[in-house]
């Protein structure tokens, strides 16, 4: 009563406790996953003479900070042109995977064929395979199809990894959401297609919502393709621009590096911070009516 | 509108058959229900008649024609569920509104026939909220009006009030027979409630295993039920039933009572019969037999009493203020004209 805020029975935990039970493992956790962020974001704005002199300067601070390296990166490399691949690439291979997922998971949850089990286990196996090995056979592909050195090239195969994922989670979703709902709107007169658009679809917002993140952000940062089928320089990808571009030989530019990795990773925090509600709550397998 | 007819219907689930072959004539206006305990059948019945599972073997005709391969959408009905199923993310005027949208109906149309249907179930002041907005007897309501929306020619409710608290399911019962009443369309229900059955019905089939069991008016299954499934199964408290054999002056019970049989028993003189009287068909009588008393429960209006007649355990209900307690011994006879006598090997009636 007097500490209306806490809830259930939080009221037996005396402070000291929680201290050491949650709010200190807590700390520990936010330091060891948001410092890499904080050395990312020094670096960029730190000038050369700071960045390799840990006599004179603190190295976890900024005494004269610079826009130097983002200038370099926009300026002198093709940064911007990576940025807009990587963006339409992602958009494309997301909007591909998502399409593609939602007609299989509803296929395998709803419609119940003849051995959808099996096709529901078969995708799942397919997302094991390791982009490792597949890369190889995969590049056989895209050179028959004359897709080497193109944005189609990462669009067509991106989906491989993406679409078991996205399969597996939207059907979970759709398995929360009660049949009754779609019994009920084919007897007031949907067809199957009807269903799926107009009740289906709507009540699994938050399972599409972080299918498609998850689709995002692992395109966004995928690496292994984009290196091995995209050459020239202004069709690369963030991630492979930076490391191929602003690395030469043994020199590493670390204050361009860092701007290249902080600013390719703005986006993804940004979106993340619309859905993050969306997605804590479909990974969790949140259910409503 | 449209009479329904169910043919020799059959239906198994992987080998395991839940319907063995029913039939059922539904005049056009009725209000049928299908009532049994869980696992009779009658909701996979229900949902046959929707077009929601296969029909194994027979035949449903809806009107002349025969709906077998029908989708649900065309066979021309709705169906209120158990669950409501209502479109969590829809207002209410769009959930009421989503079949004739479905169909391009005009918008004056919508408007006028969800206005209607509004108007009918009191729901003009909910129009735009959401499902979970509302309470479990407005939800149930705006399941109703999407059904009444579409002007079907037949009705389907499965256990529509089993989710509603009792006071509220008095209520709903009362305010569904009054819509039949009113729009007098063809009505198939579904319940385990016999209560609810009695008290809505005009028709009452009973199931059991997958079977019907009886077929008839309320009373008609109320007064003279066909076997002892039915027997037991109608009524509140269910009926008496004492075993023993049929002899020349009445029935003698397993431990040596003898009860008072009607004239024309006669010709089951020897057989090893169940005789059955209900609780409220017990009369209080000074020269009756011996009622052992173990549990009294009056409820105002009557007083339910629960007992032994020799070694059976058997329960009455009496309307007078009977003063009695646990231990005494009451004197009661079965009223004339109410008494059932089943035979004790095929449980069918005798008489």
């Amino acid at each position: 009563m007097a500490q209306s805020n806490g809830e259930g029975m939080d009221y037996l935990e005396r402070l000291p406790r929680r201290v050491v039970t949650l709010y200190l493992p807590l700390a520990m956790f936010m330091f060891f996953l948001l410092f890499p962020f904080y050395w990312m974001t020094t670096t960029t704005f730190k000038p050369d003479a700071e960045l390799y002199d840990y006599a004179h300067f603190n190295p976890f601070g900024i005494v004269h900070p610079t826009l130097m390296h983002i200038h370099k990166l926009l300026f002198e490399t093709s940064y911007p042109q990576w940025l807009l691949n990587t963006t339409m690439v992602s958009v494309a291979a997301t909007a591909i995977s998502l399409f593609s997922s939602v007609c299989a998971a509803y296929a395998i949850e709803r419609l119940r064929f003849t051995g959808a089990r099996y096709v529901g286990l078969a995708i799942f196996l397919a997302y094991l395979v390791p982009p490792s090995i597949l890369f190889i056979p995969l590049a056989a592909i895209v050179f028959q199809l004359g897709l080497y050195d193109s944005d189609w090239a990462l669009i067509l195969t991106y989906p491989t990894f993406l679409v078991p994922f996205c399969t597996w989670l939207l059907m979970g979703y759709f398995r929360t959401i009660p049949y009754e709902l779609e019994e009920c709107a084919m007897i007031d007169g949907a067809s199957r297609l009807q269903v799926l658009w107009s009740i289906t679809l709507p009540l699994a917002v938050p399972g599409l919502i972080s299918a498609g993140i998850f689709a995002f952000t692992l395109s966004w940062n995928e690496f292994i393709y984009a290196l091995t089928f995209i050459s020239s320089s202004e069709n690369k990808t963030v991630p492979v621009g930076a490391i191929t571009e602003l690395v030469e030989g043994d020199v590493y530019h670390w204050g361009s590096l860092m701007a290249a990795a902080l600013l390719g990773s703005v986006p993804v925090v940004i979106l993340y911070s619309f859905f993050v509600e969306y997605y804590v709550s479909s990974l969790t397998g949140a259910v409503k009516e | 509108m449209a009479s329904l007819s169910i043919e020799n219907v059959k239906k198994t689930f992987g080998g395991t058959p839940i319907l063995h072959g029913v039939s059922i004539e539904i005049p056009d206006g009725a209000f049928v229900i299908l009532v049994g305990p869980s696992g009779c059948g009658k909701s996979t019945l229900l949902r046959m008649i929707a077009g929601l599972e296969e029909i194994t073997a027979g035949a449903i005709r809806i009107g002349s024609r025969v709906v077998n391969r029908v989708p649900p959408k065309e066979r021309d009905i709705a169906m209120v569920f158990q669950s409501y199923a209502l479109y969590p993310h829809m207002t209410v005027v769009q959930n009421m509104a989503f079949s004739l949208k479905l169909k391009s109906s005009p918008k004056e149309e919508i408007a006028a026939k969800v206005g209607r249907a509004a108007h009918i179930l009191g729901l003009q002041d909910l129009l735009h909220r959401y499902p979970k907005e509302l309470s479990g007897g407005q939800r149930q309501r705006v399941a109703m009006g999407r059904a009444i929306v579409r002007d079907p020619s037949v009705f389907l409710f499965d256990e529509p009030l089993s989710n509603l608290d009792a006071k509220l399911r008095v209520q709903m019962r009362g305010e569904i027979k009054s819509l039949h009443q009113r729009l007098g369309t063809t009505t198939v229900y579904v319940t385990h409630d016999q209560i609810e059955a009695m008290t809505m019905a005009d028709q009452i089939v009973v199931m059991n295993n997958g079977r019907i069991e009886q077929i008839g008016a309320p009373l008609d299954l109320y007064d003279r039920p066909a076997n002892l499934f039915v027997a037991g199964f109608i009524g509140s408290p269910s009926m008496n039933f004492l075993t023993g054999t049929v002899c020349e002056n009445g029935f003698k019970t397993q431990d040596g009572l003898l009860l008072p049989l009607y004239a024309g028993a006669a010709a089951h003189i020897g057989n090893p019969a169940v005789y059955g009287v209900r609780p409220e068909h017990l009369a209080l009588d000074a020269g009756g037999l011996p009622f052992a008393v173990e549990l009294v429960e009056p409820t105002g209006s009557e007083t339910q009493v629960q007992g032994k007649l020799g070694d059976q355990p058997i329960s009455g209900v009496f309307r007078e203020r009977i003063v009695t307690r646990p231990g005494e011994t009451l004197r009661v006879t079965p009223q004339a004209g109410a008494i059932h006598l089943f035979d004790a090997k095929s449980s069918q009636r005798l008489n």
